[in-house]
């Protein structure tokens, strides 16, 4: 809403405040002020003019000299405007004037003329193109009225106004209107409101006698007002109410069509003028629209209804959609005399949805949208037809033809002063209120403390006792209540066990090296469906879809944030930053449900992608690229550091996008929680990446798995005997496999075994390979002997001949 | 003897004296000290000495003995400190070659916002809690004061994947389902941080996934000036004591009344910049009291209950904190982006 400071001057006294502090003022009572900018660049010796004579130019086809009288002196101002003409009161910039664009007036010579000074266009005293009259748009302009010879022709023209910006939040409709926001002003300044002239002159010709009014639908049109004015001139609207349209962004168009612009603006009630003559009847009925009903609309659109439209009608056709816009067939031109004036009030679902439908909002739609003021709906109409009478010479028929099932009742508001402090925390009395409710205008009733508040029906946003804290709340001032810490029953606060251990997993996976990403939830449908980990994977397990997407782009939930993640790798290794290491801990939504009738399972996954090179340490000679085995190394740790190594294992698996050697199932108590491996050469090449690997667990089983009982491990007070093996076994053999068969044979005694050498090559017999192991012996209770270690050490090599033919290696 | 001992003395030091490495002064222990050395001879002479002398010589020896043996280790011990010394310089490396890198990653800069902020309400006695992204119409709207054909859900176009079932578009539903949780008791005391998606197009400014943190106290006696007190405590502990914060009547359909909270500009101290728009504060958080209808529809009386909760963007904060001018950067993971904020 942009409120014109010299508008609002009419209604409240703002003397002796700057606009700034006006500003400052209505933002923290209530409606924030998001600008306070100047209408115009105020113009020093721009004056009113009249031109005595005009007389064409002797050495110029297109120049006329003008004899131009500015009050003290009278002017010769050579003139090329097309329109210029004796006898018009124009806007004289005399020398020393400097218009917009640092445009200097100095006297000069025009083809041999004297000029002393220009007779200025809209456009060149900074006015919008889009808000210069028609007639005015090729030449100079020229006053209408009379405006006094000599007069400041800057403020005739509005250029000194400030304009207000308020930027109103939906609760607030009240200030959608001038007088709403006199309301506010004068409630936070504490001055009275002078109101605009509603009483209108009017002939002894009914309006009943020439107009009939039936609603059919009283629900979406509770009240109906219909006024005829007669024996109209359409022309231009006064001066200053066309600067008051443009000072709000509303474009003048004709008087009759600026007037009912104008009260919409003051009011905050949207008006509609029908030709009288063009209505097609004299009964305006208003009923629902019916199926592909059509009408032609004011911008000349064919628009097809249904019947959750309400629309106006001469007992046959379609003349208006109610509170949208009115039909090119009934609208006010140059040659209309009667005028039939609509003020209604419209049912605000109605509005918006035929308003959203037809993509018409506009100032009016907007206003019924909210809910209009009822006490204003009658009261504007009179207020256009006083206008009318004074500025289109219009004759006013007796009566407003109305259907009126309208409530007009306020509200009441019952609430304590004790309770007023409760909840703001403050410490008012009675008469604090009492004085609040006088400068905000609210009727009531007080017996004791309790106040009963009458609430206005300009204030539909008031109807709970909250409302009124609300309102007494910023009146008082929020900057006067004071700051206090909560009472009650204080709680520890604290994070749960699953969030603590979320946050150990973050600083691990930092402190081991990796950089946390946050990707987009929503991707393509191609990304939602990509490596997908087997553990999601299932039976019509698929991405969930929006409605709707904006784009492509994001039209599908991941079920895995990888390839997101992979794309922001490869946006990396193409600027040079060929060095990544992600993680990123993040929700997956999985449904089975083509059509979601419940909310899909958000689980928890924790995601990694690492490519480029591991460490690099040239000078030393040490450089090492990211491979599988980094890459299950950071795991490895992880699950160490969360204790739950021993219940993981890791087995050759295949998953969609990875490779298809080199990627594993991660396994917690033999159930598959996740992989990690090496993309697919193919994806990689689809991403422009080189080598690249990735993991993705199950978050929540994860930590399921730990213990949340931590216990005490005496150290040990017996050395520890440690022996290695090599162990020759065929080259499919799983080194995983063969450990846990030697951990196994070799328990309670063996606590160790570690792969410290793997050989594959010419001293070995093809197809073989060599494993060798560091096995731990120990037994926390005493010094292991000799025999007892050897005897266990037999017992594992004949296992493993057994199981794998394994051989020691000679 | 005496004569002999002090001869043996004068030689043995001599001796000490020039040897030149280990070997040598072993060589000079070995020939005056050891069993075979002419000081155990006279001490094995001592038997022919009249009685009275033999202490005397005995103790003279003993004293020879001693000091020939100080001497010796004295010259051992510098002889090894030289040979250290050596050993040292040899071993000298050049200092200001690079170390070998250690690997280092950090958290996203909103994780180390959303845990510090957390972190504070914590210290506040706040919880922390957590809800689903793809939400119930019911929890993120209705529960909220938000019944269908609310004017105010304009205000947050969604990404709706069935009619019922959406993104959510605020983290506010984690505080209508906490509330249920709790049936009807308080106090409610949580944190609720988490993404949110609304159907924006991404542009510098705005975003269609972003991040929230939401809090909320339900309890039997709060007041909109504790909503002051503690806002007052996080915003200081936040953007630094000399903050002052201010608030501005607002509207959310949720709370009643509604505020959003400014804090006063760090560039200008208040005075007005280019940052604040010349206004000297700068837009924070949006709060209030919860709103009566929210209250009942979780089950509270909200005539023995009252609440107050506020919501905040972590990335328009951290937008504000280091000046980062675009929030597409928080979604691109530009490496060299990420890495500045892993410092410390």
């Amino acid at each position: 809403m942009f409120v014109s400071l010299n508008w609002l001057k009419q209604y409240v006294d703002l003397q002796g405040l700057t606009p700034e502090d006006l500003a400052e003022k209505i933002t923290k009572t209530g409606i924030e002020v998001e600008g306070v900018e100047p209408f115009g660049e105020p113009i020093e010796n721009l004056v009113v003019g009249y031109v005595k004579e005009c007389n064409q130019h002797p050495n110029a086809d297109k120049l006329n000299v003008c004899q131009v009288d500015v009050g003290d002196e009278v002017l010769q101002i050579v003139c090329g405007a097309p329109n210029v003409a004796q006898g018009q009161k124009v806007a004289v910039a005399k020398p020393g004037a400097v218009l917009p664009g640092n445009f200097q007036i100095k006297k000069a010579k025009l083809r041999g003329e004297e000029s002393s000074g220009m007779i200025c266009s809209l456009q060149e005293l900074g006015i919008d193109e889009k808000y210069v009259p028609a007639e005015f748009a090729e030449g100079i302009f020229v006053f209408d009225g009379d405006p006094e010879v000599g007069a400041n022709a800057s403020s005739l023209l509005n250029l000194d106004d400030i304009i207000i910006e308020l930027g109103l939040t939906p609760n607030r409709s009240d200030a959608l209107s001038m007088l709403g926001v006199a309301y506010e002003v004068a409630a936070i300044l504490d001055t009275p409101i002078h109101f605009p002239n509603e009483d209108v002159q009017i002939t002894e010709e009914k309006a009943e006698d020439v107009v009939s009014v039936t609603v059919k639908d009283g629900n979406l049109n509770p009240y109906y007002g219909a006024m005829v004015v007669k024996n109209i001139e359409v022309g231009p609207a006064p001066l200053w109410m066309r600067n008051r349209l443009i000072s709000a962004g509303i474009r003048p168009i004709n008087n009759v069509v600026d007037i009912t612009n104008y009260v919409l603006l003051e009011y905050g009630q949207p008006l509609h003028a029908f030709d009288y003559d063009r209505f097609g009847s004299n009964e305006v009925v208003v009923r629902r629209a019916t199926e592909g009903e059509t009408i032609k609309t004011l911008d000349g659109e064919e628009r097809t209804l249904s019947s959750n439209h309400l629309v106006i009608t001469n007992g046959q056709e379609p003349v208006a959609i109610a509170g949208v816009m009115g039909g090119a067939d009934s609208e006010v031109h140059e040659g209309t005399t009667t005028v039939l004036l609509e003020a209604a009030y419209f049912d605000p679902q109605a509005v918006r949805s035929a308003a959203k439908e037809h993509g018409l909002r506009s100032e009016a739609s907007v206003r019924f949208e909210k809910g209009v003021d009822p006490d204003r709906v009658q009261r504007a109409g009179l207020r256009a037809a006083q206008l009318l009478s004074d500025y289109a010479g219009g004759e006013v028929l007796d009566g407003v033809v109305a259907y009126d099932e309208l409530s007009y009742e306020e509200k009441t508001v019952t609430f304590t002063t004790s309770r007023m402090n409760h909840v703001l925390g403050t410490d008012m009395d009675d008469a604090h209120i009492q004085d609040i409710l006088r400068k905000l205008q609210f009727s009531y009733e007080q017996e004791g403390e309790t106040f009963t508040v009458s609430i206005p029906t300009r204030r539909g946003d008031i109807s709970l006792v909250e409302d009124m804290v609300e309102e007494i709340g910023r009146m008082y001032g929020y900057d006067n209540i004071p700051f206090t810490m909560p009472q009650g029953a204080g709680n520890a606060g604290g994070l749960t066990a699953y969030q603590a251990l979320r946050r150990k997993v973050r600083r691990y996976l930092e402190g081991a090296g990796l950089s946390e990403t946050l990707t987009y939830s929503l991707t393509t449908e191609e990304r939602a469906n990509l490596l997908v980990s087997p553990d999601v994977q299932g039976e019509n397990v698929r991405p969930v879809h929006l409605a709707m997407p904006m784009s492509e782009e994001h039209s599908h939930l991941r079920l895995s944030a990888l390839p997101e993640m992979l794309a922001s790798a490869s946006y990396n290794v193409a600027r040079k930053q060929k060095d990544v290491a992600f993680y990123e801990v993040g929700s997956i939504y999985v449904t089975k449900e083509a059509v979601l009738t419940k909310q899909p399972d958000e689980k928890e996954r924790l995601a990694g992608v690492l490519t480029g090179s591991w460490l690099t340490h040239p000078w030393q000679q040490e450089k090492k690229n990211v491979d599988f085995y980094v890459v299950k190394g950071i795991l490895d740790g992880l699950f160490d550091y969360l204790d739950i190594e021993e219940q993981i294992s890791y087995q050759q698996g295949q998953v969609d996008g990875m490779h298809p050697g080199r990627t594993a199932l991660v396994k917690l108590n033999g159930e598959t929680i996740g992989h990690v491996g090496q993309l697919h050469p193919k994806l990689q090449k689809g991403y422009d990446l080189k080598e690249a690997y990735a993991f993705d667990v199950d978050l929540e089983k994860v930590f399921k798995a730990i213990s949340s009982e931590e216990t005490y491990t005496p150290i040990p007070r017996y050395p520890s005997i440690s022996r290695d093996i090599a162990l020759v076994v065929d080259e499919n053999v799983a080194a995983g496999d063969l450990r846990k068969t030697i951990l196994e044979t070799g328990a309670p005694l063996v606590k160790n075994c570690l792969v410290f050498d793997v050989y594959q090559g010419e001293h070995l017999e093809a197809g073989k390979k060599s494993l060798a192991f560091s096995l731990l012996y120990l037994d926390p209770t005493r010094t292991l002997k000799d025999e007892e270690v050897e005897e266990t050490h037999h017992a594992i090599l004949d296992k493993v001949k057994e199981q794998y033919s394994a051989e020691l290696r000679a | 003897m005496k004569e002999r001992l002090v001869e043996l003395k004068t030689e043995a030091l001599e001796k000490v004296a020039q040897a030149e490495d280990a070997k040598a002064l072993q060589d000079v222990k070995v020939q005056y000290l050891g069993k075979k050395g002419p000081i155990t001879e006279v001490l094995r002479g001592m038997g022919k000495l009249p009685k009275e002398e033999r202490p005397v010589i005995g103790q003279m020896a003993n004293d020879v003995r001693e000091e020939i043996s100080t001497a010796i280790d004295e010259k051992q011990t510098k002889m090894e400190e030289a040979a250290l010394e050596k050993q040292l310089q040899e071993e000298t490396i050049d200092v200001t070659l690079p170390g070998r890198p250690a690997q280092t990653g950090g958290p996203h800069l909103l994780t180390s916002l959303i845990e510090e902020i957390e972190d504070l309400f914590i210290g506040m006695g706040f919880e922390i809690a957590e809800g689903p992204e793809v939400e119930a119409d019911y929890y993120n709207f209705e529960a909220l004061n938000l019944p269908k054909g609310h004017p105010a859900r304009d205000m947050q176009d969604s990404f709706y994947i069935t009619e019922e079932i959406l993104m959510r578009t605020h983290t506010s539903p984690v505080q209508a389902r906490t509330m249920e949780q709790h049936k009807g008791k308080g106090p409610v005391k949580v944190i609720c941080p988490g993404k949110v998606y609304r159907r924006d197009t991404d542009d510098a400014t705005h975003s269609h996934q972003f991040t929230q943190i939401e809090g909320l106290l339900v309890d039997k006696h709060v007041r909109m000036s504790d909503l002051k007190g503690v806002l007052n405590a996080f915003a200081k502990q936040m953007f630094g004591e000399e903050r002052e914060i201010r608030l501005r009547p607002s509207f959310f359909p949720f709370t009643e009344p509604s505020v959003e909270m400014d804090i006063s500009c760090k560039m200008c101290g208040g005075e007005g910049c280019s940052v604040c728009k010349g206004t000297g504060w700068i837009e924070i958080l949006g709060a209030g009291m919860v709103h009566p209808n929210v209250l009942e529809m979780a089950g509270y009386d909200p005539n023995e209950y009252t609440g107050f909760a506020f919501g905040m963007g972590p990335e328009r904060i951290a937008m504000l904190k280091y000046g980062i001018d675009d929030i597409r950067h928080f979604y691109t993971n530009d490496v060299r982006f990420l890495n500045q904020f892993h410092k410390a």
